[in-house]
């Protein structure tokens, strides 16, 4: 059988859809809902107009955490990085604090912010902070010693040398970088939202099954999140196709 | 058989480096690289730095370059001395040096920065012809071969007009048949325009075949063991009794037996 390649992964989707279905069908032990269930759940959901307003809320924390940790965590890390002794002086805290999970910051998130999108917005921002360091630190420490030496010979000024040699060679690592703390920063969120607010993505999911063993509006949040965590995906990885970064992927 | 002599006419001075002595610290121990390096580079001439590798000649070049700063001693070019790289003065590196984020135009025009734009597309037009790279202009150096990134990197440097070009093994990632095309095409390039060439290698025929001297330098710490005159006019016959005879004669100084 010949498929088009975008088809064939939909038809495994819709085999393995099927098989759920029947599975369930048979054997009725109410230990998940069945994919028509879900349908279903998100059609209420469709129609409560919550949908939109749960996804758009996610997104808006997502975004600012996320953008807050970029705008700090690059500048810094690609600073840190240019200074090989502030690299030295910064790594080691850096090592400690970075493989701490985002969720430990929960309480102190709380603490600080009170329940509501602050203490999520801080969460989501712990967990993309570090990532983005060490990426932008290593981007600078891995530019090569001759790019430099031959931006210096021909008298380029500093400003010059950061904006015509350090940024161009940083920019494919960092993209690399963005794109997996983006991923971070989306299964950050639904933790997030599980405790500190009462909407989103995450609070659907803890809300349905709190408020009446909806499993149906639980599977549903969790389809939801994996299709936009795949979009949100897609959108960063078409970055790394523009012809101008795309040096910096290919094995030469 | 005539003993051609192919001294330059003008002979000015235009590198001296004098007394150089360049140290390292690592773990406490002090490792000595260059010792007591006196060498002198006349205008529009071509000498080769010839030694084994890691005998120091690239810590030589980039002293000279100005990218390292020497323990002692000093280096003066155009009577000045030099206290860091500069436009004037180019370095080129292996092919690794060419930016791999540019296209062709974009790497060529790179140290164009002060000229108006219709200069700068004037100068990287020349030049992309000059080094036979006419069609590839927006092209990315990772679409090109090594031969190809090395003259776009000779393209860069000879597109800002330098007087002095240092050359630091610069065909030593290339295969042998790219390599001797290439050696042909910088003499080309080098008799059109005359620069003055210092040019780093352990391959003893690439400098036979290049140089106007060639200075031997000894293994670590470094001294220049003896300058040998080239006195071959261009193109040379390496088949010719006389080039193997220089060749033959840089042999047994560095201590080789010419026989496997």
């Amino acid at each position: 059988m010949k498929l088009p390649r975008w088809l064939r992964p939909v038809a495994f989707i819709a085999i393995l859809l099927a098989v759920w279905q029947v599975a369930i069908d048979r054997h009725p032990v109410h230990l998940l809902p069945d994919p028509l269930e879900v349908a279903g759940g998100i059609a209420d959901l469709i129609r409560h107009g919550l949908l939109l307003k749960y996804v758009v809320a996610s997104l808006f924390r997502v975004t600012w955490g996320f953008v807050l940790a970029v705008i700090l965590a690059i500048p810094l890390g690609l600073t840190i990085g240019w200074y090989s002794r502030a690299t030295m002086a910064f790594n080691p805290i850096i090592q400690i604090v970075r493989p701490i999970s985002p969720l430990a910051w929960i309480p102190i998130a709380i603490l600080w912010f009170g329940v509501g999108d602050g203490a999520a917005i801080f969460l989501i921002f712990m967990g993309c902070f570090f990532p983005l360091l060490l990426t932008a630190m290593n981007a600078v420490r891995n530019i090569p010693a001759v790019h430099i030496n031959a931006g210096r010979n021909f008298g380029l000024n500093t400003p010059a040398l950061i904006y015509r040699v350090l940024y161009p060679a940083v920019i494919p690592q960092l993209i690399v970088g963005l794109r997996i703390t983006m991923g971070i920063a989306w299964l950050v969120v639904v933790a997030a939202e599980m405790i500190a607010v009462s909407s989103g993505l995450g609070f659907l999911i803890v809300d349905a099954r709190n408020a009446g063993n909806r499993y149906d509006l639980v599977v549903a949040g969790m389809v939801l999140i994996g299709i936009i965590g795949l979009l949100l995906d897609m959108g960063m990885r078409s970055l790394e196709r523009l012809r101008a970064f795309r040096w910096g992927y290919s094995e030469n | 058989m005539t003993e051609a002599v192919a001294a330059p006419a003008v002979t000015t001075i235009k590198m001296r480096a004098e007394r150089i002595n360049m140290a390292f610290e690592q773990d406490g121990k002090r490792t000595s690289v260059l010792e007591d390096v006196n060498l002198s580079v006349s205008e529009g001439e071509f000498l080769c730095l010839l030694g084994p590798s890691g005998c120091g000649k690239s810590t030589l070049l980039s002293t000279i370059a100005g990218f390292l700063t020497p323990t002692s001693g000093e280096v003066r070019i155009d009577g000045e001395v030099v206290r860091g790289p500069d436009p004037r003065r180019i370095f080129v590196f292996q092919e690794r040096g060419v930016f791999p984020w540019l296209t062709v135009e974009g790497n060529i025009g790179f140290g164009l920065f002060k000229l108006s734009a219709s200069e700068r597309q004037r100068r990287i037009d020349y030049y992309v012809n000059m080094v036979g790279l006419k069609g590839f202009e927006k092209a990315y150096p990772q679409e090109l071969s090594g031969g190809m990134k090395q003259r776009l990197e000779v393209a860069r440097a000879l597109a800002v007009n330098p007087d002095m070009l240092f050359l630091d093994e610069p065909f030593g990632a290339l295969d042998s048949i790219t390599r001797h095309i290439m050696r042909g095409e910088l003499l080309r390039i080098w008799e059109a325009e005359r620069k003055t060439i210092i040019f780093v290698t352990h391959d003893i025929d690439e400098a036979v075949q290049l140089a106007d001297r060639v200075a031997i330098m000894s293994a670590r710490p470094a001294k220049i063991q003896q300058i040998v005159d080239i006195d071959i006019p261009h193109p040379r016959d390496m088949s010719s009794r006389r080039y193997l005879e220089l060749r033959d004669g840089i042999y047994r100084q560095i201590g080789l037996a010419h026989r496997i």
